[in-house]
């Protein structure tokens, strides 16, 4: 894993932090730019974003792993606040420390607020056009795929074992069907992992 | 109402939603409609449409939108900051401690129970966006489609987006 210092010391923990987790070097701009175009392309909230990011930050740039994307993503729901904004600070912050979260997060919202303005002011003329509503109502049923192949691709890992299963279905229904708080889901699978070591050695 | 009032309303309203951006919209409308009348409901309305159909979180499209309505150009970006800073700072605790306990027997047991009910999180939520966006046979079509350049071309989110916009604008009009 970190291998650069080997020599004399034993093993000191705090050496060690820099290089692990897999996480490939990310300069600040193109962490930032990297979560600008998210934030400028998705439409429909931070759960469409989910799978943005995970393509360009675990699949194109490999900053992250596919577990620690995860990881970001579970603290990302039991975090109040906006999925994609919390996401874009875990991840940021695992890469770049403080600077890296404050880039990541200016990315992430700087879109929403240039166009947003830019929308304010003539939002009443264009929403009532007919092609607007055309065009939205093509995107929004692309919206419920591209956030269940996120679903998939990031379920794939993770889900082993038919405990594991058993967890993932369970949060799905007391979601979509109990409409019982993301957090609390999250806090819920939290005690059931750590009670029941359902993952048995696995790291 | 001046421009302190709008960030720790923001705040406020960043502080006590889970689950994401459309959590926040009935803490919008408690707080900032009724307790404090600063919107009417009609451009509440509006504000979620705009939220949904433009770019971005949510929760951050509509802090900017009620902010820029309340106080401008000013307005709209303190708004906006407001509603992040309490995701900024939890964030940022939770993700030290992660990395902090990352080698423990106990933070692994945690994370193998929370893995599977992130997917399961994410499963839902597909199932509450299809639910309200797939109502009639194009809209079925139209997911097809993204379901092949998704699953079969390996076609990126974006340029999905983009041709699902261009064909709904073809076959809705």
């Amino acid at each position: 894993m970190d291998s650069r210092q080997v020599s004399g010391m034993t093993c000191c923990e705090k050496e060690t932090d820099n290089g692990d987790g897999g996480s490939k070097s990310a300069s600040l701009w193109d962490m930032f730019w990297t979560f600008f175009r998210i934030g400028a392309f998705t439409i429909g909230g931070g759960y469409v974003m989910v799978p943005l990011i995970q393509k360009d930050v675990v699949d194109r740039k490999g900053w992250v792993t596919k577990d620690e994307f995860i990881d970001a993503l579970a603290i990302a729901q039991t975090a109040p606040g906006p999925i994609a904004v919390n996401t874009s600070v875990y991840v940021g912050y695992a890469l770049r420390g403080f600077a890296g979260a404050a880039a990541s997060v200016a990315g992430c919202i700087i879109p929403s607020i240039i166009i947003i303005l830019m929308i304010a002011s003539v939002f009443d003329r264009i929403s009532s056009l007919d092609v607007v509503q055309a065009i939205f109502s093509g995107i929004r049923p692309a919206v419920a795929v591209l956030i269940a192949s996120a679903a998939i691709k990031l379920g794939k890992p993770v889900i082993r074992s038919a405990g594991e299963l058993a967890i993932a279905a369970a949060a799905a229904i007391m979601v979509s069907l109990l409409h019982i708080s993301p957090a609390l889901v999250v806090v819920i699978a939290a005690l059931a992992g750590l009670l029941t070591g359902i993952g048995g050695d696995s790291r | 109402m001046n421009l302190l009032h709008i960030y720790l309303s923001f705040a406020k309203v960043g502080l006590f939603t889970f689950g994401g951006g459309y959590a926040m919209l009935p803490l919008i409308e408690s707080d900032i409609i009724q307790k404090r009348g600063w919107l009417t409901m009609a451009e509440f309305t509006d504000m979620v449409a705009i939220a949904e159909v433009t770019p971005g979180p949510i929760a951050v499209n509509s802090a900017t939108f009620v902010g820029y309505k309340l106080a401008g150009i000013i307005g709209g970006i303190v708004a906006t900051l407001g509603v992040i800073t309490p995701s900024i700072v939890i964030v940022l605790a939770l993700a030290a401690l992660v990395r902090k306990y990352e080698r423990t027997a106990t933070l692994s047991r945690i994370k193998v129970g929370m893995r599977p009910a992130v997917a399961g999180l994410i499963a839902a939520a597909a199932i509450s966006v299809a639910k309200v966006s797939m109502a009639e046979p194009r809209s079925y079509a139209v997911a097809a489609a993204a379901a092949v350049m998704v699953f079969v071309g390996k076609i990126d989110p974006i340029l999905v987006l983009a041709v699902c916009g261009i064909l709904g604008a073809l076959i809705f009009s």
